[in-house]
């Protein structure tokens, strides 16, 4: 309760309508349990939100909504809470929308190659779903046995495999949407386009900001029945970084195309055991997919590049097993660097490919510049880069000088042409560097698009993009003592 | 000719000055898509030309990035020919009617061709795009990364939306090594039993990029590594594709099914069994060019029966949205419309005003 009166009259008022709107189960408002949703997966940034509602139905969500309209209350949309640039963080003042309840696969429709699933549905249930039919839903984050699709719709989220199979915007036809004003939003649906504009893409990655995903329909794709992965070492990084390019000139995309560096290397090694040369200053990773014949072809082909390119000795994974092992320290490597050191800040800047070895360079001697020490461990294929800054928070000044290292990196993708978030959106974590990307004229465009949707301003209020008057200096994904927010999810 | 002019300033002084005067400003590329805006044109107020076609250029490509940079007027033929020098191609086949067109104008329309559902529409290969907003601000958004998740996506907004946000400056798309192989297949079937077919093959991971079923033939393209593509014409059975020219006619919309009046473009459920008689089927089913015996409304009833929707391919094709919208879709498009331009500066005669439009 606040001292004002009149909004206390507010509140109550609020409060007694989302009891008649909601089940019982479904209204949180004891403190002890609001806790559990002061932050995602960005733990840095902590606040209580005033209400929690997790809505059974659409129905309740857009009861739910028109309710916060006409009392002006902030509403944060939440799917699982996994996301890693705080775009969940409560408003002190505001309600939190959790999705999680609304987790049923509405229908499969294998005529049409189409899945209709509620938001609080897991990523991977859907390909678990489907399994028995041949098929998958593609994008596979790498928290993907917990986040859930209406989170991926926000975040347009990628993964490991999304250079040959595209992002959420790419297997994703269909959406409905619920407004501020809690009315329907139908956008596409079994077909592949709509009829109007293109919200559809529009909504992708929007982040929660122009409405609540209360359905999604995604594409399903037969698996690949084929599948091949290869590790190739190399003696120099920037011979490595060069290899990543001449693949993709040569003319093939790749399933997957992942790099290490030294330092990560040795910390995944250390931890899990794959098997990784311990003596190289770079690995790649390499996943090759679909029918037979092409596998193998694409193989040779991969292997002759990597070859000319300087690398040491290529081993091949056949085996699902042997493929999981080589997988294995890749998918470790975050919990594998948090074991080396008592803190870590991730960065998700994008760059053009072929300023990998360059980039990669000056990013060395940036830490060096900073006192600090760099891991990398990223999605080469795609120019997704993952610099882990290693430091301690206990040292007086090493946060500070994370922060800084962590800016002056964003500062260089956007240098060379790239973006500041791959895949891990803007959210609160990277409101500075979103200033730095966009000039004043583009982000106001963004706020007025948003209006469009949202003229008071209220769903998700203070994310993604930021205010033009001030560009909040936040935090990162700091992982105290190799503690990620989620330890049993992989990081990658 | 010239193959290398960069006239932004020039196009955005010009969006200024209508501005400054309250013009109209009707954006132009080559003209080889005008059949589809010539309807509602008609109708529009008075409003100044303005061509696209001299700002030309590639401004970037690296193949190994997958990337290209055009500015807009950049020549379809121009591009193709520069990303087939390098083994690579636009992965959503934008259609070349009249053998013209303009990357800008591709990306306007947002028609993409027979891969589409395979390979990904227009939209799907968009990255990023300059844009002169009705305020005639110089905007950047997106950029040259598959990977771009900073801001909200208003690069691939643009696709399909006629010019309706703005006039589009430059654009960055994904491009894709050209496949080793290519082989067309035909197999004479009863549409129905083409249906089934395509909803079959779908299911199984073969290498196909086109299905189309036109007069009594199903035709399947296939692309990729020799031994796939040969394997997977043995599974597929029929004979080969009699027509050299059959994919590239489809593509620009040149195959004689497709000429002449009446013809609607329909975009459906693939599997939906209706309307098939009197249709050219695409995408496997998705996309149906039907020549309907029936008034506008039955057959836009027809279409929201089966799941689907369609607008006449004719002049008021561009008239994007009219009668076919459901209101709340309809209002935030015109919302969404004048967030980048409030005076509806650009295309004005492309979507109708709110109270211009009926429910459908």
């Amino acid at each position: 309760m606040t001292a004002d009166p009149a909004d206390n009259r507010r509140r109550r008022r609020v409060e007694s309508l989302l009891r008649r709107a909601l089940p019982p189960s479904s209204l949180i408002t004891d403190p002890r349990a609001r806790k559990t949703f002061e932050t995602d997966g960005l733990t840095a940034i902590r606040e209580l939100p005033w209400l929690v509602a997790l809505p059974e139905t659409e129905a309740q969500v857009l009861e739910v909504l028109r309710i916060c309209r006409a009392h002006d209350v902030p509403v944060v949309p939440r799917g699982a809470g996994t996301g890693l640039s705080g775009g969940a963080r409560p408003s002190a003042d505001g309600l939190v929308l959790g999705l999680s309840k609304m987790a049923e696969i509405v229908e499969v429709d294998l005529d049409n190659l189409v899945a209709r699933v509620q938001p609080g549905v897991r990523n991977l249930a859907i390909s678990e779903a489907v399994a028995e039919h041949g098929l998958y839903y593609a994008p596979d984050p790498s928290s993907q046995i917990a986040c859930s699709i209406g989170g991926n719709v926000a975040e347009n989220s990628g993964g490991v495999h999304c250079l040959k199979y595209g992002l959420t915007v790419h297997n994703v036809v269909g959406v409905r949407l619920a407004t501020v004003d809690g009315e329907v939003l139908e956008l596409g649906g079994k077909v592949p386009e709509g009829p109007g504009y293109d919200l559809l893409a529009l909504v992708m990655g929007s982040e929660g900001m122009l409405g609540v995903v209360t359905e999604v329909t995604v594409r399903l794709l037969p698996s690949p029945p084929e599948k091949r992965v290869l590790l190739a070492p190399f003696a120099d990084v920037g011979a490595a970084a060069d290899a990543v390019g001449a693949i993709i000139a040569e003319g093939i995309v790749p399933a997957g195309l992942e790099m290490m560096d030294a330092p990560a290397i040795r910390a995944a090694e250390a931890f899990v055991h794959a098997g990784y040369p311990s003596d190289a200053a770079a690995i790649l990773l390499c996943e090759l997919d679909g029918v037979a014949g092409e596998v193998a072809a694409d193989l040779a082909r991969v292997t002759r590049v990597l070859d000319a390119h300087g690398a040491g000795d290529i081993r091949v994974a056949e085996s699902p097993e042997d493929q999981a092992r080589l997988w294995l320290g890749r998918k470790a490597a975050f919990p594998a660097v948090g074991r080396i050191a008592p803190d870590y800040y991730c960065m998700d800047g994008t760059i053009p490919r072929a300023h990998l070895a360059d980039v990669l360079e000056r990013i060395g001697r940036l830490a060096e510049a900073h006192g600090l020490a760099v891991a990398n461990v990223f999605h080469a294929g795609d120019g997704n880069l993952h610099p882990l800054i290693l430091y301690d928070a206990n040292q007086p000044g090493q946060l500070e000088q994370a922060e800084a290292l962590g800016a002056r990196i964003l500062e260089l993708c956007v240098a060379v042409g790239g973006t500041v978030t791959g895949e891990h959106g803007v959210g609160v974590e990277k409101l500075d560097t979103m200033c730095h990307q966009f000039d004043a004229a583009t982000l106001a465009q963004m706020h007025a698009v948003k209006a469009a949707f949202d003229p008071d301003g209220l769903l998700n209020p203070g994310k993604a993009v930021p205010e033009l008057a001030r560009c909040a200096e936040l935090g990162g994904m700091h992982v105290h003592g190799g503690r990620l927010p989620f330890p049993h999810l992989p990081r990658f | 000719m010239r193959d290398d002019v960069d006239q932004a300033e020039v196009l955005c002084d010009a969006v200024r000055r209508a501005a400054a005067a309250g013009e109209a400003v009707r954006i132009v590329g080559s003209g080889s898509k005008s059949s589809l805006t010539a309807g509602a044109a008609e109708a529009s107020r008075p409003a100044r030309l303005l061509s696209v076609s001299e700002h030309v250029g590639i401004v970037d490509y690296r193949p190994e990035e997958l990337v290209v940079t055009a500015r807009a007027g950049t020549r379809l033929k121009t591009l193709e020919s520069v990303l087939a020098g390098a083994g690579q191609y636009l992965p959503f086949e934008p259609p070349r009617l009249h053998g013209g067109g303009t990357v800008g104008g591709a990306v306007a329309c947002g028609l993409s061709g027979p891969g589409r559902p395979w390979r990904g529409a227009v939209r799907d290969a968009v990255l990023g795009v300059e844009l002169v907003n009705g305020r005639g601000e110089r905007l950047r958004f997106g950029g040259q990364v598959m990977k771009n998740v900073a801001g909200y996506d208003l690069s691939r907004l643009q696709a399909g939306a006629f010019g309706t946000f703005g006039l589009m400056l430059a654009v960055s798309l994904k491009v894709l090594p050209v496949p080793e192989t290519e082989q067309g297949r035909v197999l004479a079937l009863p549409p129905a039993d083409a249906l089934a077919r395509c909803r079959a093959w779908s299911r199984r991971p073969l290498p196909i990029s086109g299905l189309c079923w036109a007069d009594g033939l199903l035709h399947v393209r296939l692309s990729g590594a020799a031994s796939a593509v040969a394997a997977a014409a043995g599974e597929i059975g029929g004979d080969d594709e009699p027509d050299p020219r059959f994919w590239t006619g489809l593509r620009d919309l040149r195959l004689p099914q497709l000429a002449g009046p009446g013809l609607w473009r329909c975009v459906l459920p693939p599997a939906a069994p209706e309307p098939l008689d009197e249709c050219l089927v695409n995408w496997g089913g998705a996309e149906r060019w039907w020549r309907p015996r029936a008034d506008d409304a039955r057959v836009r009833a027809a279409l929201a029966a089966a799941g689907g929707h369609g607008r006449p391919f004719d002049g008021s094709f561009g008239h994007r949205g009219a009668g076919t919208l459901a209101p709340l879709e309809r209002r935030v498009s015109e919302r969404l419309r004048a967030a980048f331009d409030p005076e509806r500066r650009f295309n004005p005669e492309l979507t109708a005003r709110p109270e211009e439009t009926h429910a459908h």
